[in-house]
């Protein structure tokens, strides 16, 4: 078991505590580097996938798990960010201006998406959420002139300034570089007063008013900085999968992204590429697994949708912190044993008591 | 508003519906004085806290602070004019460490916008070590080291009040309210409370505004006290004086006949 | 669209078909309402357990070929007896976990809904009619033509409205249920069964939304994405306020007016978004609905 003896603050505030955390994520990053070379396209494609969604669960994180602020709509800003980066690919512009506004598109849509959450709270902004969802989305239909509605808009090449390129492994590379960004990002903002203060919102907002945390303005930030991850993720899943329609940034999207956070762990920058990898490995593990299912059940639609649901709701039953949290159990156990108690980590049971004064 | 009042207070009323929760309040918190407002369950002394840290919004009345008038304010604006508090029913942020919940306390002297966050520049790290260092001081004072790295929801009651105590004391308030900051607390417990009070005076400067039960305390280290009940100011004076009023003394007890009723007889 | 009688009664005709559209949000709504009152939990699963209340009518009249009849009243019992056991099974071992879980959990529900029925050969993968005995009639009253469904709509509503009123006012069990909701430890002090209580909520939202799903299956058709509609109960809560009985089927009424006559006048794309550009207006200005209560933590 390691212990850490501290000697200065930097070995609290810096990303890697210890020289075990350099040695396994450098492996990580290595072997993610090198996966292209190794692997055939479809699983650096599905690699790519995981960590395009890794991205969007990144914002949800930030957005709900860590400052508590429920978003159900989520998958609109995704929508927002590919139409965005499709309309200005087709105008010719550089990749990564394009990029940049998508983000930029997305993260005021996310802003104005968080102005309820100045006025309401809890369940009433959830539902809100959902109102924009269904919103920007039926204006992604009705704005044929610039989405093509319904019959769908093709993408263009990724465009670097003149070079212009079709290539998985480009493709890979370059999200490789921009998940990592963002995670860093993420990570920063959590250790500096910013993230601080997302904590404080989701925890008690009275006493973190009462700490001087303005909350008009953080909330705002939390949406737009979400829903900017989103609209990366949206840009760069447009790439991917060349052509898009609306029903690809709607409700089943939405709840297959709040599968992503719940599964993969609330309040977890890992939970977002844990639950990622759930998501997008699932129907390749179910694909697999048709072969040894009788027809009646492994040949149907509906055997996705029944794992997705059973798996989720396994979760939320037996395992509320999720993968990741089921993870630093194990850890933990390990760390411990043969010392660890059973009841360690187990949850509290609080009676119901409505705050509603009817 | 005499010259030397940090805080002053000038007929501040509040009603939720029917109920008039605190009605036509007026008092003066002198700088580096102990006022602790005192009397029993549902007099309305919490909320005049909640009012003055501006929680609950006034149906009348003002409030000054330092000169300026704070009744327009919004909870984080008093937080950033100096004024700092605790709850009384903990309002801890449960899923953080005790370190993570005293470093938002240092919220209102943070350092950056949220682009220099994003990238976490130099400066910003300068600034989170300048923050840790104030903090580790607050946690030398109340003895919290055993407990920097645990998280809220797994230390015991006594130790969360401390932890309350020392977040609103990271904020370096000119003003800090505690509210019923020793319920709960057990007698040595509330031994330290008032050596803590007397030093955060003492040392910090701090005026401190209070609402207490325990009368053994509020006669140790307050300077002057205030006595509510419905809502009215009942008694307004130093400890002994309001301790004998008996408007007050009927607050507590009931009328004075039954009290002589209770009254030993000398030998 | 076909003009009959000229604009007003065309107007009318719209209204009325908004009001019927409206009962359906409204009944989801009850259900959704009876759970977040009697246990402050979210029900993301209602319009699934309308989409299998219509499922389970059509298996029964279709394929088992029991008279309609007996066929509704089976479904009702069927239903009611699932949303016991749902409750049982998997939403009380969770009680007191945060919000969002039980939000997930409900939301994993309905995945596994949606799914299970679509694995049904045949039956759970094309549109399907449910056969009802007033099936294409219709009512003329002045210029008016209504159809039967439609009126069926709106009469089982309001007795399903009665019925609920006079049990929470008059009956034991009522006064038990909002109890059990305002204060649940000083509720168990009373000798109140809350587990069992919990248990018979759920099973009544069942039991409503099982109405609403045979209710509409004449109207729309039935097929496993059927839940969805049941999203717009969402609106129709906050409007009429979230924890209010009465609230619900008002919400879901003005919803479905809104909406019907969004469609009618105004142009595409608007009908689908009414009932969001609704509830989005309502939160800005009065965030508790029209019949809500107010809430306030107290520190």
């Amino acid at each position: 078991m390691r212990f850490i003896f501290k000697t200065s603050y930097d070995q609290d505030i810096r990303l890697a505590k210890h020289s075990g955390h350099v040695f396994w994520y450098g492996l990580l990053l290595a072997a993610l580097a090198l996966a292209p070379f190794v692997l055939p396209v479809f699983w650096s494609s599905l690699i790519t996938m995981v960590m395009i969604y890794g991205i969007v669960g990144l914002g949800l994180m930030l957005l709900s798990g860590f400052t508590g602020l429920f978003s159900i709509g989520h998958a609109a800003f995704m929508g927002v960010g590919a139409y965005m980066q499709a309309v200005l690919t087709a105008l010719g512009w550089p990749f990564p201006i394009a990029l940049l506004c998508s983000m930029g598109a997305a993260a005021i849509v996310g802003a104005v998406v968080g102005l309820p959450a100045l006025r309401v709270r809890g369940l009433y902004l959830a539902i809100a959420t959902l109102a924009f969802a269904f919103i920007v989305e039926e204006v992604l239909v009705r704005w044929e002139s610039v989405t093509g509605g319904n019959r769908g808009l093709a993408v263009g090449m990724i465009n670097l300034f003149g070079w212009k390129t079709s290539s998985p492994t480009v493709f890979y590379y370059i999200c490789m570089v921009l998940a990592l960004l963002a995670t860093l990002g993420a990570l920063n903002l959590l250790r500096s007063p910013t993230g601080r203060a997302f904590v404080a919102i989701r925890d008690s907002e009275v006493s973190a008013q009462s700490m001087g945390v303005t909350l008009a303005y953080y909330k705002t930030l939390s949406f737009a900085v979400s829903a900017a991850l989103a609209g990366l993720g949206g840009a760069l899943s447009a790439h991917m999968l060349r052509f898009i329609t609306p029903d690809q940034f709607g409700i089943v999207q939405s709840i297959d992204l709040l599968l992503i956070v719940m599964i993969g762990g609330l309040g977890s920058v890992h939970g977002a590429f844990f639950g990622s990898i759930f998501l997008i490995l699932t129907p390749q593990a179910i694909a697999l697994a048709k072969g040894f299912l009788p027809p009646a059940i492994g040949q149907t639609v509906g055997l996705q949708s029944v794992v997705y649901g059973l798996v989720l709701m396994a979760f939320v039953l037996f395992e509320p912190t999720g993968i990741y949290g089921r993870w630093m159990k194990i850890r933990i156990w390990f760390a411990l044993a043969p010392l660890y108690r059973r009841g360690l980590l187990k949850r509290q049971r609080s009676f119901q008591k409505t705050d509603r004064l009817a | 508003m005499s010259a030397n009042a940090l805080l002053s207070v000038e007929n501040l009323s509040v009603r939720f519906g029917g109920l008039a929760a605190v009605s036509d309040i007026s008092f003066d918190v002198q700088r580096r004085e102990v006022f602790t407002l005192i009397g029993p369950n549902g007099a309305g002394k919490t909320t005049v806290l909640n009012l003055i840290s501006r929680i609950y919004h006034p149906s009348a009345g003002n409030i000054h602070f330092d000169g300026h008038r704070i009744t327009g304010l919004k909870p984080d604006g008093v937080a950033r004019l100096g004024i700092a508090r605790t709850f009384q029913n903990i309002e801890l942020f449960q899923h953080a460490s005790v370190l993570q919940n005293l470093l938002i306390g240092r919220h209102t002297r943070r350092y950056g916008n949220f682009w220099q966050h994003l990238f976490f520049t130099p400066a910003v790290r300068e600034a989170e070590h300048a923050a840790r260092a104030k903090v580790e001081e607050i946690i030398d004072l109340l003895e919290l080291q055993h407990y920097r790295d645990t998280i809220i929801a797994g230390l015991p009651y006594g130790v969360r009040k401390v932890v309350e105590l020392a977040r609103a004391l990271c904020v370096e308030p000119r003003l800090l309210l505690l509210d019923e900051p020793s319920s709960g607390l057990n007698a040595e417990e509330t031994n330290d409370l008032a050596f803590w009070i007397d030093d955060i005076r003492e040392e910090l400067g701090t005026t401190i505004l209070m609402v207490e039960h325990d009368m053994t305390l509020v006669s140790r280290v307050s300077d002057r006290v205030l006595a509510m009940n419905h809502g009215e100011l009942v008694a307004l004076g130093s400890p002994d004086e309001v301790k004998s009023h008996p408007g007050v003394i009927e607050a507590y007890l009931g009328s004075g006949r039954e009290v002589s009723a209770l009254r030993r007889p000398k030998r | 669209m076909a003009q009959a009688g000229g604009d007003g009664v065309h107007f009318l005709q719209q209204v009325i078909n908004g009001i019927a559209q409206g009962c359906i949000y409204g009944l989801i709504a009850i259900g959704f309402v009876l759970i977040y009152k009697a246990t402050e939990t979210v029900s993301f699963v209602q319009g699934e357990l309308m989409m299998l209340g219509a499922f389970l009518g059509l298996v029964l009249i279709t394929v088992l070929g029991i008279p309609y009849w007996l066929a509704i009243p089976s479904t009702l019992l069927a239903m009611v007896a699932f949303g016991i056991l749902l409750e049982r099974v998997a939403i009380s071992p969770i009680l007191g976990e945060p919000t969002f879980s039980i939000v997930m959990l409900t939301l994993g529900i309905g995945y596994v809904a949606r799914g299970a029925v679509m694995m049904v050969p045949q039956l759970g993968t094309e549109l399907q009619v449910l056969p009802v005995p007033y099936r294409d009639q219709s009512v003329v009253f002045g210029g008016l033509i209504i159809g039967v469904e439609r009126l069926v709509v709106l009469a089982a509503t309001a007795l399903l409205c009665l019925l609920l009123f006079l049990m929470f006012r008059f009956t034991r069990i009522g006064i038990a249920m909002q109890a059990a909701s305002q204060n649940q430890a000083a509720a168990y002090y009373m000798g109140i069964p809350v587990r069992r209580l919990n248990g018979l909520v759920w099973g009544m939202a069942s039991g409503v939304a099982a109405i609403a799903g045979l209710l509409l299956a004449p109207i729309v058709m039935i097929d496993s994405n059927m839940g969805f509609i049941g999203l717009k109960a969402f609106p129709a809560a906050v409007v009429g306020g979230m924890a209010s009985l009465p609230g619900a089927v008002v919400g879901g009424v003005i919803i479905g007016v809104i909406e019907s006559l969004a469609g009618y006048t105004l142009p595409e794309g608007f009908k689908d978004v009414a009932a969001y550009v609704v509830v989005l207006i309502m939160l800005m200005i009065r965030p508790n609905g029209l019949f809500g209560d107010q809430v306030r933590k107290k520190v």
